[in-house]
Order: structure tokens, then sequence, then C-alpha cells
């Protein structure tokens, strides 16, 4: 193997270099953006400090784990709403019987195209008190008394904010598991009709543990989507992600400190912290599901 | 076609007239004012300084300070930068991208409280011209103040009575403000009427050096106040957001509009009901009267313009009285701080510039100094202001966490 095979090299080098450029240049440069401070104009070297300060000092750290809580919580109810709702959508699209299933599976997945700051705006007016439809609709069926101001409750914004994402992106578990379901030979569903498996119970004991795979791709595929997230909370709440940073995940945390806000200016090296501590809990989390998960999963050759 | 003429045509005016044309740049967060500059005061200027033509080049409000900072850096930011009051713009300064301008003449038009805001520390240089301040105080439904037989008020009583009133009669909801936002909370709310108990420059000056604390009667009782505005905000008023507020308030659905000056010249072409405006109240009749007369502009100069030349003298008229009285006039609500008084025709903008002579001016407490380190006051402050009026903590807890906040990296408050 001496020889250098140059076409792999020359057809590999586009997205290398690309990649390399938008990718692992930024990434390895924020990873070491962390490791300095400003002190009178003048970058220096402070080794882990400012990791130091972000998880020992709690005027940090308070923020920190305050975000952090916030994000898991955000996570975990994409998790037992989002995809749960997404499968059993999927599964209703794809029984045969179902007339407008091209309808229906458009229309709930167009909310996942929109922009987040249409989406926020959206909602924000839909939920408001002073114009929004939702506290009139809610006296029309005559339970006015359930609304409340959602978005600026402390104990509320949060779960109202991750509900609206998960009506936003419900699309996307629905079509990977769709996929999945339509991938499923018919003859495995016959064969189990003849051992007396139909309707309900063909759900549960065939095609759930066909389309688990997939279901374990939609979750870390949420997991990394949620602890990235900030557009939605940003366009709704604002950089300070009120009411009192109930609704303050990480994104915003790191957004607020690297770029500053209002009178705070930013600090590109505590938010280059954050952003690490981001990363490392995303690589993290992938690596549980890889090696923990993902290995010891069943497959079924179909 | 057309631009391609109109441009020959322009190059040749330029030979006509020998002067080597100078270009000017100016970066602004003031978008709203883009009709006004290239219609009002880049053709004044123009007109008597031929040979310089001035560019204005707006960025959205939230976004100014990075984008600034990331041209400043690149080397691609304007000649003449609007600069924000206080820490923004001495950061700028400091790291050498504003110009000295403490030799120009026009600096002598201003008083040291309208420049303090764009100086440093000691006020040995200062770096941008003091364009406008901003009032605090609160605009009134006048319509419905006479509808229910309101006086205005002027006593801390009065203005509880009224809103009382107000929300007996049940036509309007007493006062248009929301929490959404959190910084109206802070800057419509504690800042309007805390100078009132804090006395003004005596007591933000206190702070600073060191011999007042927020823990303070005089810093805590605002809140306690703020606290009892919560009944007469609207339904909901917690997801109430700032264009909601406005909204209701120029609707005609809300009598009292906690209010910056700023609003005037839009809540003028929105609103088709008679207002008014008064200045926060005061605890006792005759008590001295304190308003936030905020330092919100100033221009500077890019150390590293190409044309500081044109740049200079482009800075010189903005410190004349021809520009304030254009600038005043065309912007109500955005007073000049320039020493010459301007006459103002907009009443409101009238009434609220009055209050110059009745009452003490100061700035924004938070502002100057006290908001440099971390935990950032100012945005603390937002946070305290909320939790105040939805009475989720009491005052002197507030005024207790933000002490600790403070002192924890401010020295004079250890």
């Amino acid at each position: 193997m001496s020889r250098i095979r140059w076409h792999i090299v020359v057809f590999l080098a586009p997205a290398v270099i690309v990649y390399t450029a938008v990718m692992i240049f930024p990434l390895f440069n924020t990873l070491r953006l962390a490791l300095y401070s400003r002190v009178d104009q003048e970058r220096i070297f402070v080794g882990l400090q400012n990791f130091q300060s972000l998880f020992g000092d709690p005027i940090w750290s308070d923020q920190f784990w305050n975000a952090l809580g916030n994000n898991f919580w955000f996570f975990i109810i994409h998790m037992l709403v989002q995809n749960p709702i997404g499968i059993a959508l999927a599964a209703i699209l794809s029984h045969p019987r179902l007339r407008f299933a091209a309808l229906y599976r458009s229309a709930i997945f167009i909310p996942t195209i929109l922009s987040f700051v249409i989406v926020g705006f959206a909602w924000k007016l839909i939920l408001s008190p002073i114009w929004g439809i939702a506290p009139s609709m809610l006296d029309f069926v005559g339970l006015k008394s359930l609304y409340a101001p959602w978005l600026g409750k402390e104990e509320y914004a949060l779960t109202t904010l991750a509900l609206v994402s998960v009506w936003q992106f419900v699309g996307i578990p629905m079509m990977l598991i769709y996929a999945a379901l339509l991938s499923i030979p018919e003859e495995i569903l016959e064969a189990g009709e003849i051992d007396g498996i139909t309707g309900a119970s063909s759900f549960w004991k065939i095609k759930l543990p066909l389309i688990l795979p997939s279901i374990g791709i939609i979750s870390i595929l949420t997991f990394v989507g949620n602890f990235n997230a900030f557009d939605l909370i940003y366009a709704a709440q604002g950089a300070l992600a009120g009411p009192d940073f109930s609704t303050d995940i990480l994104g915003t945390f790191m957004y607020r400190t690297f770029f500053g806000f209002q009178l705070q200016l930013g600090d590109p090296h505590m938010g280059s912290a954050i952003a690490s501590a981001m990363f490392a809990i995303i690589l993290v989390g992938v690596c549980i599901y890889l090696f923990g998960i993902q290995t010891r999963m069943r497959r079924y050759q179909l | 076609m057309h631009m391609k003429t109109m441009s020959i045509a322009l190059a040749g005016a330029i030979l006509a007239t020998g002067a080597a044309a100078q270009e000017i740049t100016i970066e602004s967060w003031r978008n709203d004012d883009l009709a006004l500059w290239q219609e009002k005061i880049i053709p004044a200027f123009e007109a008597a300084h031929p040979g310089i033509t001035v560019n204005f080049s707006p960025t959205a409000p939230a976004e100014y300070n990075a984008v600034l900072n990331s041209k400043l850096e690149a080397g691609s930011a304007g000649d003449l930068i609007t600069c924000r009051p206080f820490d923004a713009s001495l950061a700028l300064y400091d790291a050498g991208h504003l110009t000295d301008l403490d030799d120009m003449e026009a600096m002598s038009n201003f008083s040291d409280v309208a420049k303090s805001a764009w100086q440093t520390d000691d006020g040995s240089a200062s770096f941008c011209v003091p364009m406008a301040s901003v009032i605090h105080g609160f605009i009134y439904n006048a319509d419905a103040f006479a509808e229910l037989g309101i006086e205005v008020p002027s006593t801390e009583a009065e203005f509880f009575a009224a809103l009382d009133k107000i929300k007996e009669d049940g036509t309007y909801i007493p006062m248009a403000m929301g929490t959404n936002d959190q910084w109206e909370a802070a800057t419509m709310g504690y800042n309007n009427i805390g100078p009132n108990y804090w006395k003004g420059e005596e007591g933000r000056r206190a702070l600073i050096a060191g011999e007042q604390k927020l823990t303070d009667e005089a810093w805590v009782a605002p809140y306690a106040t703020l606290a009892k505005w919560a009944d007469y905000l609207g339904d909901g008023y917690e997801a109430q957001t700032y264009p909601d507020s406005q909204n209701l308030f120029t609707l005609g659905r809300a009598a009292v509009y906690p209010a910056g000056s700023w609003e005037i010249s839009g809540f003028n072409a929105q609103a088709d009901f008679a207002m008014g405006a008064f200045k926060p109240p005061v605890q006792n009749a005759g008590d001295t009267c304190y308003i936030s007369d905020h330092t919100d502009i100033g221009l500077g100069m890019n150390a590293a313009s190409a044309n500081p030349e044109a740049a200079r003298t482009f800075l010189a008229w903005v410190g004349s009285p021809e520009f304030a009285s254009i600038f005043g006039n065309a912007l109500p609500g955005f007073f000049p701080l320039s020493n010459t008084p301007v006459e103002l025709e907009d009443p409101l903008a009238k009434e609220f510039i009055g209050w110059r002579g009745e009452c003490e001016s100061t700035i924004r407490s938070t502002y100057q100094i006290l908001s440099r380190g971390t935990p950032n006051l100012e945005n603390d402050t937002w946070g305290a202001s909320v939790a105040a009026i939805k009475g989720t903590e009491s005052p002197a807890d507030l005024g207790a966490k933000l002490q600790e906040g403070l002192a924890s990296w401010y020295a004079p408050q250890q």
C-alpha cells in the first residue's frame, strides 16, 4: 500500500476542507477560547479558571444549574409528549384504510418548516391575555377559569414553550417512524395474523420491536436538538429568558454571556466556556446512547 | 439607467466644483429615524458643507452593539459612531476605537452632566458629542381623565386615588404596563419613580461612592410602591409585552402609561385622543421633585476613520444649536442636551421638557459604573422590579439580593 491513491484524496478534499473550515476549526477554536480571559485589553491564558468560576462561583453556577435543569425539563417534555404522539400519529397514518392520509401528513409536518421566529411570535399572540384567541376559545367552552397568562408565569412558562416546540416538531418523529413502519414487509404481518396476532397487538408485538432502532435515533436527535435549543426561547421570551430566568436554557445562557445583553458587556471567553460545557454534555449523552443503548439493541433482519 | 445618469451627473457636478468629495458614514441603532436623517438632518448639513456627503447606516437596536464591535475589530466601521451611554462606549474608547474630542470647541456647548455619559471615570477625556436625552414620567389619556373627572395627580396619594377611581369605573384599564419583557418594570417603573425616593443625583452619587446601600430605605421603598401597581395593571399583565402595552394605551383602552419621552412621536401618530403627561408623583405635596433625564445618545468618531476632518466637521455641527433645533423638533421626545435652549413645538414634548425647570434632573441609577461587573446590576434590577410588581419577593429581600450582587464585585460597596 505504498502508492497513494490520489483519487481518494481528491474526492474527499472538498468535503473535508469545507467541513473543517465551518465545523471542526470553529469547534476547537471555541474550546481554546474558553481557556483565555481578557484583562485590561489583553487576552491572557488562564487555564481552567473560566470553568472554575462557571461551576464554583455561585454567580455563575446558580445560573448554569438553573439552565441545565430547565434544559432537562425541556427534553423530558419532548420525550414524554412529542415522541409518543409522533409514533401514534405514524401508526394511525400507516393504517391502510385511512383516507386523506397524505393531507394529514403534510398538515402535521408543515409547522416543522416554519421559522422559529414565526412560531414564537404566532404562539405569543395566540396565548396573549389581551389579543389572544386562547382566552376567548376557553371562554367559548366555558372554561375561562382555566386560562392563565402562561408565558408570564414562572411555574408554567417553560412547559408552555416546550409544548409549543412539541407542536412545531412532532412532524419529525412522525415522518421517521412512518417510513420505518412502511418498510415492514407485509409477509411478516400476515405470518403474525396466521398465528393470531391482529389489530393492536400486531402493533405492540411486531411493529414496535421492529421500529425500536428508529425510536432510538429519534431520541438522540431530540436530545441533541433540545440541548442546542435557543431560537424559540429567544424569539418568545428574549435573551433574559423571563419570567425570572424560568425559561433560561443553556443556549440562551450562552448567548447572553457571549454577546452581552443591554448593559452587560459580552464575554466571549466565559461564553465559550459555557459552549464547551454544552458540547461536553451533548457528547456524554450521545456516547451513553451509542455505547450503552444502541449496541445492545436487538435488530431484526427483515 | 436612471441611476447611471444620476451618478454621471453627480460626478460631473463634483468635478465642476473642483473639490474632492469626502464621504462619511454614520453607524447607529436608530433605524426608526432613518427617514428623519435622510430627509432633514443630512440635507441641512450638506447644504451648509458642500463637498462632504453623509451616509446614515443604521442597524437593528438589539444587534447594534455586537455588529458595531465586530465592524470596529475588522476595520470596516463607519467614520462616525452613535454612542450608547456609559460603559458600552467607554469600552470602545478604552480599546482605542473612539477619538478623544476634548479639544473640540463644540464640546463647551454642553453641561458636565450631559457629557458625563461619554467620559472616562476621572472626566479627563470626552469621546462623544452628547445628542439627546429621554425623560421619564407618565402619559395619560386626557379624554379619559376628563370623562371620569380626575385631576392630574402630583402626590403619590393622589396618584393611587386616581388609579382607584379608574379601576372602580371599569371603562379603562388603570395603567398599561406588562412584566413580560422585564425592562419596562425597571426603566418605566423603578427608575421612573425612584429618583423621588433617593433624591436624584444625591442618592445616585452616594451609591456609587459606597455611602448608601441598595438595602437603604430610599432604594427599597420604590419596590414597595411598585408592588402596589399590580392591582392596577390589566388582566394577565404577566404575559403582556411592551408593544401590547403601547397598543393598549394608544387604542384608548388604558388611562395611564408609565412612559419614557421617546414614546411621544409614536403615540402622536397612533392615538386619536388628547394626551397629557405628569411627572413621577412626590410623597408629600411641596416636596422637591426629581426626574430621570437620561442621557441616551451621543455621537463619536471612529479613531480609524479615513476622513477625520470631514467627521470632525460633522461632529462640530452636531454640537451646534442649529442641529439641536432640527433634531429636537423632528424627534419630539429626544431632548437636545445643548446648553442653548431649544424651542420645541410638540405640546407633549414641551410638557416633559418643562419639568427640567421645576425638578432636579438625574440619570438612571444603574447606568454609570454600577453595571460594569457580574452580576450586572441593570439586568438584575429588571428581574427585581418584575418580582416586586408580581409580589413574588418582598422589597427588603430584593434590596438585600441586589446589594449582595453589587458588593460581590464593586469595591466601594464591600
